[in-house]
């Protein structure tokens, strides 16, 4: 079932916002919806509290089990709960889904009260910036003057240096894990064949597909796989599958004949079922977009002035999505700014993926780190 | 990574070592140490002077040791140089016992002055007599602050007083000011021949 030291039982919870949200793109949100979850207690002083911030696919159900699926442990149930790295003793930790997002979260997928029907494609594209006016908000909210540390991997880590950018004063500590300060054009063409998997789908019907009872499965199917790959390592791959056969000899056709096509088909038919499209494609443009060194003739280190908060990168060897150079480059900005910055690269095999991984030394430095902070 | 002791009980009794490079840094600075080990010396120089600092280490179990000493550490390897430090950014910039361990003498030393504007440098004095004696006798020196067989030693590029001023001056190097102690003790007298860890602190000559 789920590990003794985790957090049990954990409910999400909603807040509605009525102030309209002036989006990045122009687009106004007049009102949404946030999900989030909260893990341990908030102290008197209200300093406490560690805001998570999720990738792509991930939501707002970071640790802990619900009451009626006891086997849907949150995403990073090894790093959060009591004991654990991100100690849910000492921290109030809060998950959120973002704007955008298919977990509860105002979404292409909610009812748009103009309409009555679904946004679909009608639903405006958001940013980084934009969700982090929604930390913001959110911590308001809550009360909250300031997060004791916003932590987050891959886009969860952008996340996070965009809050920390956009709002100097609320971030004390930022844990920015397997990210980049911008994507390569590698990183865009894959996220560009993602989409183009997605839209060129005759069942996306141009993003309103809800309407037609269905969902683009084949494209948001091909899309997965494809993400996929890019999170593994070669060297995980091999380790894992191999050329190992599934029948034990060749067929000589087009169906799944080995391992590897029928791990990549099981994970990409299993995430076509639970995740929405045009959510999908909205996340892939958020990473797309996140460059905040734009603004300052890409000077990362202009981009940081004023930045406060205090940091810790980490990246790992075999990550090749996001390299362990990407987030030296992070490391270079802070120290260019003469913020307080600590920087570990993990010996890994496991690629991108291995942010979400439970390894001994990574969770060390975090348990560490996190031990550190004052509350 | 060298011969950095593990020293979480941090005084200068026990590291006169880190008395006398506290001794050359002014407080409020910012101070980039190379090699930094579990950073125990950062964390004296903050707690004493106040400083900034940073700590470079290739290690992982020395990169956690300093996130516990709650130091600043960039993991990196000293090899490769400190192209993620920009120029001038550092008021000093030191290698403590590490020197003698490096691939990339002059590289380091270079790149050492490129991004402070001080360079720190600390080495054990190969020309110790204790050091001569042992190979007079037919062996490779083995002592306290050199362990090493000669077999299982990280430390390929020994070298005395007189061996780094010769190359200070071969390389544009300004000495600004040399220390050299035995123990607790500084040594003044034939420092090469009985001097044991040398300290130099340089910078560009102009």
């Amino acid at each position: 079932m789920h590990d003794s030291d985790s957090i049990g039982i954990v409910t999400p919870q909603h807040l509605h916002f009525d102030s309209p949200l002036q989006l990045d793109s122009g687009a106004i949100l007049d009102s949404y919806e946030l999900v989030y979850e909260t893990y341990g207690e908030l102290n008197a002083a209200r300093s406490n509290a560690v805001l998570i911030c999720h990738a792509l696919s991930g939501n707002h159900h970071v640790a802990g089990v619900y009451a009626d699926n006891p086997k849907n442990a949150g995403w990073w149930n090894n790093m959060i709960g009591p004991g654990k790295p991100i100690d849910t003793n000492r921290f109030f930790v809060i998950g959120i889904n973002n704007i955008g997002g298919c977990h509860g979260s105002t979404g292409p997928a909610t009812i748009n009260t103009k309409t009555n029907k679904p946004f679909g494609a009608d639903f405006p594209m958001v940013t980084t910036i934009d969700w982090a006016e929604t930390y913001v908000r959110l911590a308001q909210r809550l009360n909250i003057d300031q997060f004791a540390a916003v932590v987050g991997g891959s886009l969860g880590g952008m996340s996070a240096m965009q809050l920390s950018l956009d709002a100097p004063e609320k971030v004390r500590h930022a844990v920015v894990i397997a990210a980049a300060a911008k994507l390569t054009a590698q990183n865009i063409a894959f996220n560009d064949v993602a989409r183009q998997a997605i839209i060129t789908d005759p069942d996306y019907h141009g993003g309103d597909y809800y309407a037609q009872q269905t969902i683009p499965r084949r494209g948001l199917r091909l899309a997965r796989m494809l993400g996929h790959i890019t999170y593994l390592s070669d060297d995980s791959m091999a380790e894992k599958f191999g050329r190992e056969l599934r029948s034990g000899s060749l067929g000589y056709n087009f169906d799944v004949e080995f391992q590897i096509e029928s791990y990549l088909r099981y994970q990409g038919d299993k995430f076509a079922e639970q995740f929405d499209a045009n959510t999908y494609l909205l996340m892939t443009k958020v990473l797309d977009y996140f460059d905040p060194a734009r603004d300052y003739n890409n000077d990362l280190s202009a981009a940081f002035h004023g930045v406060k908060a205090n940091f810790l990168v980490l990246s790992f060897s075999s990550d090749w999505r996001f390299s362990p150079e990407r987030s030296r480059s992070i490391v270079k900005a802070l120290l260019d700014n003469n913020l307080n910055v600590s920087y570990a690269e993990i010996a890994s095999r496991h690629g991108h993926d291995s942010f979400l991984m439970k390894d001994d030394h990574y969770h060390q430095l975090v348990r560490s780190y996190m031990n550190n902070i004052t509350t | 990574m060298i011969m950095t002791e593990i020293t979480n009980t941090i005084s200068p009794q026990l590291r006169p070592d880190f008395a006398t490079i506290a001794a050359w840094i002014k407080p409020a600075t910012k101070v980039l140490d190379l090699g930094c080990g579990d950073g125990a010396l950062l964390r004296y120089l903050t707690d004493t002077l106040q400083i900034k600092g940073y700590g470079v280490e290739i290690d992982d179990t020395n990169i956690l040791a300093c996130l516990n000493n709650r130091i600043n550490v960039i993991q990196s390897d000293l090899e490769s140089g400190l192209s993620g430090f920009e120029s001038n950014s550092f008021d000093y910039v030191i290698l403590s016992q590490t020197l003698q361990a490096m691939r990339h003498t002059e590289n380091i030393i270079h790149e050492i002055l490129r991004v402070g504007k001080e360079g720190i440098v600390t080495f054990p004095n190969f020309g110790h007599w204790k050091n001569r004696l042992q190979i007079l006798r037919g062996f490779m020196p083995v002592s306290p602050i050199l362990p090493y067989e000669w077999f299982d030693t990280p430390n390929i590029h020994l070298c005395t007083l007189k061996d780094f001023e010769q190359f200070c001056h071969q390389h544009r190097v300004h000495i600004l000011e040399r220390r050299v102690m035995t123990g607790n003790q500084q040594t003044t007298f034939a420092p090469n021949l009985l001097g044991m860890l040398a300290f130099y602190r340089f910078t560009q000559r102009k």
